[in-house]
């Protein structure tokens, strides 16, 4: 299962932290960040709960880069 | 600009004209230091807090704790010596802010740029019902509906015309400027633009199946595969910062001891100061900006010319690409077999071409069919009778109660007929009427008109050595090969070969040397999938050819190879300027600070920079010209 995220992210090292910040979280089979589209695409583990997994993801990111958004 | 973007500007604009006012308003002490730190909090407030997050997290050594770091040592220091010298604090925060504003606002922009130069999603269909039009979201068609597309429209979605003609703008697809014209009964693929006439379309695709999905899916996850730069950089800047704090760290408190140890003034103040400024040069920004935004430059302007690139890694590969091999049939050859010439015809060459296409009014061979082409009337089957097709040998027919064979040389023989061999490279038709030999028929695949002056511009960019692979007769290989100028011609392979081909290549090889396969997409996909970069030409449509290749050429040019091995070169040129650029400016920056050769002013403006200088550059990639 595969989704794209739009995301809201200053700059290019914020994206590279959220990138590995997604992919550390739990139900996290994948995660690339495009900073130029910005866009999330993330890859969910099998039996992943996508809401709560990209919930999860949201606050690992936040605490990367308080700065950025992911538009759920 | 963005609403984040104002409110930065309105600081900064504020904190300009509080340090202007400060400098003319005659306060001193407590009340002085109190106006410098409002002016401070105003520009560096969020800073301050992202530092402090950042500590908590547990990740204290990014920009943001370098910058808090730098600016408050320097507002310390200040007190501390009681210079009153509060400026160099808030003017390195404001000249900092600056720097991203900047940053923010460049790219920004060029993604804007970039997004519009792609920007072939179209935003509805129109769908006919009761004699009006209603436009709906292109995911809301159904398969075989019927959509109209009016003039100055994009064609939303991929099908076939069932009504109308009109003039194409496919130059957001190929890169190609001259306009495709379309009529009843063609495919049409989404993404075009309709100059003229009003069609109706029946579709074949739905959206997410269509061309314009597959290629924006295609460029838009361009960048999730990193090139070897990027990756060099992510890891550059991970160690890079923990080093350059540990440095400050000795410049400040080592270096001092060291003095005392050595019974000279410690200079505390002094070391204290160029420790901070040290910390400002320091932020890698410069890099880990500039060098993915050059690829996603390169990227965007290559897929504007129409060569769709599926990732950095690619872009990067591209322009190391040595070995160049290609496929015959539909690469360089046009992959349409033509009658070229009509030989030892004692009769009218019309006649015997006219008999031929007769003959073979049966056979859905492409042979017979290019016969028909070349005839270009309209076959009366009535004038035919008794066809019998001889396989592996030709076919033998009345045609207007004459005996026609119209075959190979084994039918010749088989015939008992006395025939002339033909030194023409190509497929021959030998051909017999009423048993007397009547000539024979060459017919052979054209080769593509760019081909020659593709090999030659690729020989121009740097390519060592251009080989060709075809499962043809070595004969025709041979003079095709002469013909454009190919180094190394192996013929008659079958598919399965093809891949052992590439592979010895491949193996034979030099270390930094990529190997490039160029084929039609259609029977090549292993091929395409072995070899180090694979470039599927004419991709116009074809699924296999978008999902199996590493680069798409939307157009069957072979120009578009060179062209996009030019770009790929260019982009490459601008990362390594960009990172050498960056490097020399910092190292140097850094090593005059610690020398005490510059000052905290000198720093930022170093940093600010050569970032801005950085960003610009790599905008450059955008752009390719002939």
């Amino acid at each position: 299962m595969k989704k794209t995220y739009q995301i809201e992210v200053d700059c290019a090292n914020c994206a590279n932290l959220m990138e590995e910040a997604a992919k550390k979280t739990e139900g996290v089979a994948n995660a690339t960040v495009n900073f130029m589209t910005q866009k999330m695409i993330v890859e969910f583990a099998e039996g992943a709960d996508e809401k709560k997994t990209m919930k999860t993801v949201l606050k690992a990111c936040k605490k990367v880069e308080p700065d950025c958004e992911i538009e759920l | 600009m963005t609403k984040k973007q104002k409110k930065m500007l309105v600081r900064i604009l504020i904190t300009a004209v509080m340090l202007i006012a400060l400098n003319f308003i005659p306060i001193t002490g407590v009340w002085q230091l109190l106006a410098y730190v409002a002016a401070y909090l105003v520009i560096g407030y969020d800073i301050l807090r992202k530092a402090g997050k950042g500590i908590l997290n547990g990740r204290a050594f990014d920009e943001n704790f370098l910058m808090a770091l730098a600016t408050l040592g320097a507002f310390f220091l200040a007190i501390w010596t009681k210079s009153g010298d509060y400026v160099e604090g808030i003017a390195v925060m404001l000249f900092y802010q600056i720097g991203e504003l900047f940053q923010s606002y460049a790219v920004g922009k060029s993604r804007k740029n970039i997004s519009a130069l792609m920007d072939i999603r179209p935003d509805y269909a129109n769908i006919e019902a009761d004699g009006q039009l209603t436009q709906v979201d292109p995911d809301e068609v159904a398969v075989g509906s019927i959509i109209v597309v009016q003039p100055g429209e994009k064609v939303p979605l991929d099908g076939v015309v069932v009504e109308g003609a009109a003039s194409l703008n496919t130059s957001a697809l190929t890169g190609e400027s001259l306009p495709r014209d379309v009529k009843e009964g063609d495919e049409i693929i989404s993404g075009c633009i309709d100059m003229s006439g009003v069609l109706k379309i029946r579709t074949t695709k739905a959206f997410g199946e269509s061309t314009v999905s597959k290629i924006l899916d295609l460029v838009e996850n361009a960048s999730s595969r990193k090139s070897r730069s990027e990756a060099f950089i992510s890891r550059f800047a991970k160690v890079y910062t923990p080093a350059v704090c540990a440095a400050a760290l000795a410049l400040a408190v080592l270096v001092p001891l060291g003095r005392m140890l050595a019974g000279l003034d410690a200079g505390w103040t002094d070391w204290v100061y160029r420790a901070l400024s040290f910390l400002v040069v320091s932020c890698p920004c410069a890099l880990v900006i500039s060098i993915p935004l050059s690829f996603f430059a390169g990227i965007g302007g290559a897929s504007r010319e129409g060569v769709l690139i599926k990732g950095s890694n690619y872009l990067e590969a591209l322009s190391e690409a040595k070995i160049v091999v290609f496929d015959k049939t539909g690469t360089l050859t046009q992959g349409v077999f033509e009658v070229t010439a009509v030989h030892h015809n004692p009769m009218d060459e019309a006649q015997l071409l006219e008999y031929a296409a007769l003959a073979e009014c049966a056979s859905s061979h492409p042979i017979s069919k290019s016969l028909q082409k070349a005839y270009g009337k309209e076959i009366d089957r009535s004038r035919v009778t008794d066809i019998e097709e001889l396989s592996g040998h030709g076919i033998t027919a009345t045609v207007d109660g004459h005996a026609v064979a119209a075959g190979n040389s084994k039918l010749m023989k088989k015939l008992g007929i006395e025939y002339h061999d033909c030194h023409s490279t190509g497929t021959i038709i030998h051909m017999a009427v009423d048993g007397q030999y009547a000539g024979h028929i060459v017919i052979s695949d054209i080769v593509k008109p760019h081909s020659k002056e593709a090999l030659e511009q690729l020989k121009r960019a740097g390519v060592r050595k251009t080989v060709m692979l075809t499962g043809d007769a070595k004969r025709v290989a041979d003079s095709v090969a002469a013909g454009l100028g190919v180094d190394e011609v192996r013929s008659e392979l079958l598919p399965g070969d093809k891949v052992a081909e590439v592979e010895k290549l491949l193996a034979a090889k030099g270390k930094n040397e990529m190997l490039a396969f160029v084929g039609d997409g259609i029977n090549d996909a292993p091929v395409l999938t072995r070899a180090d970069i694979g470039i599927a030409m004419g991709a116009m449509g074809s699924d296999a050819a978008i999902e199996a290749a590493d680069i798409v050429l939307m157009d069957d040019d072979p120009l578009q190879i060179a062209k996009a091995i030019q770009i790929s070169r260019k982009c490459i040129g601008i990362v390594r300027q960009n990172i050498v650029f960056s490097l020399v400016v910092k190292f140097g920056c850094l090593a005059l600070v610690a020398f005490g050769a510059a000052n905290m002013w000198a720093a930022i403006f170093a940093d600010v920079g050569v970032m801005v200088l950085a960003v610009l550059n790599a905008i450059r990639a955008l752009n390719y010209k002939n």
